[in-house]
């Protein structure tokens, strides 16, 4: 594998915001206590009157948001996405995608790959928490590039998004030239016709390099970005079902909820083909280095390797 | 205000009262306690107070009103269609299938309804956002939110006042319907709030305690509401459940329950009767 830049999509957050905040002065960010980490601190040193940190007060933040956006301004609403998703669940559902309102929440240190702060950090289940919600957008991008076109993306659509961010710098595979980013559009990274690999975060990249291992095998696998998760490309799905005859899906979330359990529901109405669901197997994680913990949890490119050997 | 000003506010309160037994008793549910104990303050708000436009319920710059305890949308229903922002022969269609008129506020269907709530705790938080955001605007609309007093058990009202606060959103009016009552019963045996103006100062409000059905008091409270400079302000409504209508008064069972057809015509005989009484 040659060598690649890597960026954390918390980063491409912190960057492509405070390119955003120079453009349209109506966005205002809300930060729960950890704008350095969340990396809105980027756009507050650039526009500090517009960034407002509402303390540990989760719940708070998510309906002052709401209420904010009444009244014209778009605000950008960010803490890790165990207090974002998980907490403050009801004050998302109630205030923020019940009213309708253009709020853009954007959280960061999702999934397994938070590492050393361990479970409590670790969470898994904020995709299937937000997917549920009726008009909800939820988008997971996989790389910088991606993650910096989202966030543009989510500002442009009227109506709110969950955006899913990493701690983790992950490698940086797409070509900025010519890139376009449309929400609810899957991307065709790899051509294959033996088997199509959706998956969408880190596990895009992982992906990547599974196909050109198994293409090594002799099995051509296709790999499909599926960054948003709602409203998810059923064309692309079903048409990778149809071709492939076999999924796999791979995201860093639990596989109750997310990636994978949206497309095996598309698939079971509209076209029932044989699915495997690499994630987080509905355990807790614990702590260690993040690297370690994905490849403990199955989130590489060699287990999806092993995985489509024994579906073949 | 005149005497003459008074009781024209008088009569349209007990109009909003009708208007809350008719919608209740027509959707056979609701809240009419905690509805009839706000219709005063609600009443004063909305004919008095507020810079609003019924005719462009949108008006950017208008003030702005967040009912937290959004279980008593009959009264702000009430209000509304009063103020001629919807028919007031809409009312009977509270809660019906088809009816723009929720259960709770609904911001996306109802006519000046500004936020949606009902789930107690975050329409306060809106309420804080809403004023930041007038005031990164620079624009000198206010906004009003009514709680109730079970309300204020949850956390987040307090995550709410310490923002509040912390920006010094003086363009912020945070009431208190201190009925007293919730569902279990009485709000000091299911789980005290008091000293609710002492918790309020503590959170950096400037705090007054008044009675809620006293609109001489409720326009003086809101007058010196809007000189206070550089912090929220708070009011301690103490009001009776159930107010105007002499079998729901301080019953905790009004809380949420219609009156049945014999119930009606008493509750509505009765507020006739205090209507004729402030028209002579």
């Amino acid at each position: 594998m040659s060598e690649q830049k890597r960026i954390a999509t918390r980063d491409s957050y912190g960057n492509a915001l405070k390119e955003l905040g120079h453009l349209h002065p109506e966005i205002v960010v809300l930060d729960a206590d950890l704008a350095d980490t969340t990396r809105t601190g980027i756009f507050k040193k650039d526009f500090p009157e517009r960034h407002f940190d509402c303390g540990i007060a989760e719940q708070n933040m998510l309906a002052a948001a709401a209420g904010m956006s009444t009244c014209g301004l778009v605000p950008f609403v960010s803490s890790f996405a165990m207090f974002t998703a998980g907490r403050a669940y009801e004050q998302v559902r109630n205030s923020i995608a019940y009213p309708r309102c253009n709020v853009k929440i954007c959280a960061t240190h999702a999934g397994i790959s938070v590492g050393e702060d361990g479970a409590s950090h670790q969470c898994c289940e904020d995709i299937a928490l937000m997917r549920t919600l009726p008009g909800m957008v939820v988008i997971c991008p996989a790389d910088d590039v991606e993650a910096r076109a989202a966030v543009k993306a989510a500002y442009e659509y009227e109506g709110p998004v969950y955006l899913r961010f990493g701690r983790l710098a992950v490698p940086v595979f797409h070509e900025e030239e010519g890139y376009t980013f449309q929400i609810g559009k899957g991307e065709v990274l790899h051509p294959g016709t033996d088997l199509t690999i959706i998956a969408n975060g880190l596990m895009v990249k992982e992906a990547v390099d599974a196909a050109a291992v198994l293409e090594q095998k002799g099995i051509s696998t296709r790999v499909i970005n599926m960054a948003t998760v709602k409203p998810l490309d059923e064309e692309l799905v079903l048409a990778a079902a149809r071709e492939t005859g076999r999924i796999i899906t791979a995201e860093e979330h639990s596989v109750i909820g997310g990636l994978g359990e949206a497309v095996c529901s598309l698939l079971a109405e509209k076209c029932p083909t044989p699915v495997r669901r690499v994630g987080v197997q509905d355990v807790f994680g614990h702590s260690g280095p993040a690297l370690e913990l994905l490849k403990e949890f199955g989130l590489s490119a060699e287990h999806l390797v092993e995985e489509a050997l024994s579906f073949m | 205000m005149t005497s003459e000003e008074l009781k024209k506010l008088q009569i349209t309160a007990c109009k909003v009262r009708m208007g809350i037994i008719e919608s209740t008793h027509a959707a056979a549910c609701g809240h009419p306690g905690g509805s009839l104990s706000s219709a005063d303050v609600l009443t004063y708000l909305y004919f008095k107070e507020m810079r609003v436009n019924p005719q462009e319920p949108n008006w950017a710059d208008r003030d702005r009103f967040v009912l937290s305890k959004g279980h008593a949308a009959p009264a702000l229903y009430a209000v509304l269609a009063e103020r001629g922002y919807f028919p007031v022969s809409d009312l009977t269609t509270l809660r019906k299938v088809g009816s723009y008129l929720q259960g709770h506020p609904c911001r996306s269907v109802t006519p000046g309804i500004d936020m949606s709530t009902g789930s107690l705790g975050q329409g306060v938080s809106a309420a804080a956002g809403m004023a930041l955001a007038l005031k990164c605007q620079k624009k000198d609309s206010r906004v009003y939110t009514i709680l109730g007093d079970g309300e204020i058990q949850e956390g987040e009202v307090w995550e709410a006042l310490m923002f509040a606060s912390h920006y010094h959103l003086d363009n912020l009016c945070v009431m208190i319907d201190n009925n007293n009552l919730q569902i279990d019963g009485w709000v000091n045996e299911v789980m005290s709030p008091y000293p609710i103006d002492e918790k309020l100062k503590a959170f950096g409000l400037e705090v007054e305690v008044i009675d809620g059905h006293d609109l001489n008091q409720i326009e003086a409270a809101l007058g010196r509401a809007r000189q206070t400079k550089g912090k929220p302000y708070g009011i301690v409504l103490k009001t009776v459940k159930g107010k105007g209508v002499s079998y729901m008064e301080n019953v905790g069972s009004w809380h949420g329950k219609a009156p049945d057809d014999r119930q009606f015509e008493q509750a509505m005989q009765e507020l006739k009767k205090s209507l004729e009484v402030l028209e002579k």
